[in-house]
């Protein structure tokens, strides 16, 4: 019950500091560009620190260390993926983008080819991939409302979102901002400073950790556990047989008492209890090694786990260039320089960041075997400090670390929001403020209401899934459109629609079969090796059979994308749009200093 | 649909950001009230590079051509790195034998190496791109 306080006024105390700094930040925002880019004037550092902030959702602070519990050292593939898709993203967009003065991903579009088409085929991209990555993030939050407080699921998604949606009414990207640079120091301290505690600790316990091991590596439970299934089935396989009480269903028949499990695969329905006594091997979800050899050695798996690791590295490595929400926060960057600076900063701070999870989800496996049964490992980061420190200091430990989770639902969820509301009050709507305002609050309510309607998985998991979908569309055409002459909007738009179209198929086809017994193989819930490769070269052959489609200034566009900034090409879109006289008369001003500038 | 079906204000937008020099190529007259001689010459070149002149359009494709080897040459280097990994653990995992400091080496090459690296490389190219602008800079302000 202390606990729950404690936890309770940390989540009280971000959520305050968040409005407190939403205020500050939305003060001085009235005009479009400062709802959309705010203005174009964040510096380099503090712009790295809010796209950290931003990028370090639930799936990198809660799911990466649930991921090493379950899976071992080839769940370490996430955070690498996760950091190298900003050097991807350096080399090949960030300055080049800036460059382009475009103020979302489908005005680039327009921008680059000149087509209306283009831009409306982005756009239903950009709204996919928000609100594929927002289900996510509302529905851990939920997760982790209900693991330190007892609330029901929906209450947690519905608070962020609340919280979120009304930050971002005051003052859109200008608001969220600072908060965002906040929330990625908060989540650095809230996750660093229980690692250092809790690593300490265990290095101090007189036995190194509390489970037995035996010689093969099964992990068993240090003392008698009482474990419920939640609201999904699961599967569970026994690598070494085991007697162990069942109170519900197993594999679909009643039980009922004392069971006998040999080596297989059970399945167990919602609500039954399982009681292991002391000392029990410890059965383990369906489809993560079952013994500590296999999770501590890298590619145990066989070939199609090797194939699904590179087509991970491939949806990560190319996918963060295409995420909406992070490029957004590029185009608040001064000039391209600064971009490219952002990005490199944002490199430091991401491999900052992502060493602690690591930790962390291995000194989960020696304290938390339970959660590999229900296989509810992304509350692994949750529930360790409290299992490890049972006093006032594993509370307290356990109040930062849930502050820190709540920061990254909110930061993540406030980026997403000002993106998708960015993108669908410019192109949907006139652009006002006030479109921006009814767009924020509609995809409040639509990412709310499928967040209570979607069934649950693992954060990570579906977030890699945006990740393949922003690889196989936003990549290729922001790659082809920066470095290659020839794309026409014809290419960029049957790349986009094959491109997503495969994933989406992918998509449907996985949850579709994990209803229907799991028939499916591991390259459509990981699809981007395949479906990358096809987009681009759907991009390049259709350009090439529409060549005279291409833009016929296309060689000054390419010229604006990648002269010096102290040339002075740079010519902002929004305020093109959006901005007054004055506004207009000075950015033409501007460009003609830039010129003298370069004496 | 071709793009000239797209509409009069919106080409009339697109040529406003493109500038007026794209359209009109050598009727443009530019008046500095605080030009100076060697300014001057520094924005003719501009004006060359905005009309496409033959020397305009080598020296931004030369650029665009620089910025794309090192961009192409660095991911390759990281993307081969990162890909060779996986395959070498499935080849020989005796690897995961080799302990320092009681970590085995792939948690090691995993866990903590590639952020360094990652960092390493994203500076490295930050240089040579700025090297690049710098002396395309100093190219057209001779």
């Amino acid at each position: 019950m202390n606990a729950t306080i404690w936890s309770l006024s940390a989540i009280v105390a971000v959520a305050a500091v968040t409005f407190l700094l939403g205020y500050v930040g939305s003060r001085k925002a009235n005009t479009t560009p400062d709802f959309l880019v705010a203005r174009r004037a964040i510096p380099a550092t503090r712009n790295a620190a809010a796209i950290s902030g931003e990028y370090l959702s639930a799936a990198s602070f809660l799911g990466v260390a649930g991921l090493v519990l379950k899976d071992g050292i080839d769940a370490l593939w996430y955070p690498i993926g996760f950091t190298a898709g900003y050097l991807a993203l350096l080399l090949f967009v960030a300055a080049p983008l800036r460059r382009s003065g475009a103020y979302t991903l489908p005005d680039f579009a327009e921008a680059r080819l000149g087509s209306v088409n283009v831009r409306h085929f982005s756009t239903f991209f950009v709204v996919c991939i928000g609100v594929l990555y927002l289900v996510p993030q509302l529905q851990s939050a939920g997760l982790t409302l209900t693991t330190i407080t007892g609330l029901p699921a929906w209450f947690g998604g519905l608070i962020v979102t609340v919280i979120v949606v009304i930050n971002v009414l005051g003052g859109g990207m200008r608001a969220i901002t600072l908060v965002q640079a906040f929330q990625y120091w908060g989540k650095l301290f809230a996750i660093a400073a229980p690692t250092f505690v809790l690593f300490v600790v265990f290095l101090a316990s007189p036995h190194r950790g509390t489970q037995p091991i035996s010689d093969d590596g099964v992990i068993r439970f240090p003392q008698a556990e009482s474990i419920t299934v939640a609201e999904q089935v699961i599967k569970v396989r026994v690598d070494e047989p085991l007697t162990l009480k069942v109170h519900g269903e197993i594999d679909g028949r009643a039980a009922n008492g004392p069971v006998f499990w040999g080596r297989g695969v059970y399945e167990l329905s919602p609500g039954t209890v399982m009681e292991f006594p002391a000392g029990s091997p410890v059965p383990v979800v369906e489809g993560s090694p079952t013994n500590n050899y296999d999770w501590t050695r890298p590619q145990t798996g066989g070939i199609s786990d090797l194939l699904k690791t590179y087509s991970l590295i491939f949806a990560t490595f190319l996918g963060t260039m295409g995420l909406p929400h992070v490029l957004v926060r590029f185009y608040t960057n001064p000039d391209g320089k600064a971009a490219r600076r952002t990005a490199l900063h944002v490199l430091y701070l991401l491999g900052l960041f992502y060493i602690f999870p690591t930790v962390l989800g291995v000194l989960s496996r020696l304290y938390l075997p339970q959660l590999l049964v229900n296989g509810k490992t992304d509350a692994a980061v949750l529930m360790l400090p409290e299992t490890m420190v049972p006093n006032i200091g594993g509370q307290i430990l356990g109040a930062i670390v849930a502050a820190g989770a709540f920061a990254a639902f909110l930061s993540t969820s406030s980026g997403l929001v000002v993106s998708v509301a960015g993108v669908v009050s410019t192109d949907i709507m006139p652009g006002k403020v006030r479109d921006f305002r009814w767009a924020t609050v509609f995809t409040g309510l639509v990412a709310i209401g499928l967040a209570l309607l979607l069934p649950r998985s693992d954060a990570s998991l579906t977030v890699a899934m945006s990740f393949a979908l922003a690889a196989s569309t936003f990549c290729p055409l922001l790659v082809l459109g920066i470095w290659w002459r020839g794309l026409t909007w014809v290419g960029a738009v049957c790349g986009l629609v094959v491109g997503g179209g495969m994933v989406i198929t992918a998509q449907v086809i996985s949850v579709v079969s994990s209803y229907t017994g799991h028939w499916a193989p591991t390259v459509f819930t990981q699809p981007a090796l395949i479906t990358v490769p096809i987009a681009f070269m759907t991009m390049i052959v259709v350009s090439k059979a529409t060549r005279r489609r291409a833009p016929a200034d296309v060689n000054q566009i390419l010229l604006r994308l990648h002269a010096p900034d102290p040339l002075g090409f740079i010519r902002d879109r929004d305020i093109a749009r959006f901005g007054t006289a004055e506004e207009k008369a000075r950015m033409a001003d501007d460009k003609r200093r830039g010129a003298s500038r370069t004496r | 649909m071709s793009r000239h079906d797209a509409g009069k204000p919106e080409q009339a937008a697109r040529e406003a950001w493109l500038g007026e020099q794209a359209r009109k190529p050598r009727r443009r007259r530019v008046v500095l009230a605080d030009s100076t001689k060697s300014r001057g010459k520094a924005l003719r070149t501009i004006i060359e590079l905005e009309e496409q002149t033959s020397v305009g359009e080598k020296l931004v494709r030369d650029l665009i051509k620089q910025q794309l080897r090192s961009a192409f040459g660095l991911a390759f280097a990281v993307l081969i790195g990162m890909c060779l990994l996986p395959i070498t653990f499935f080849m020989f995992p005796q690897i995961s034998d080799l302990k320092i400091l009681g970590i085995p080496i792939p948690w090691l090459v995993l866990g903590l190496a590639p952020f360094p690296i990652l960092y390493g490389v994203g500076w490295m190219f930050r240089r040579q791109a700025e090297r690049h602008e710098r002396d395309f800079v100093n190219m057209v302000d001779r």
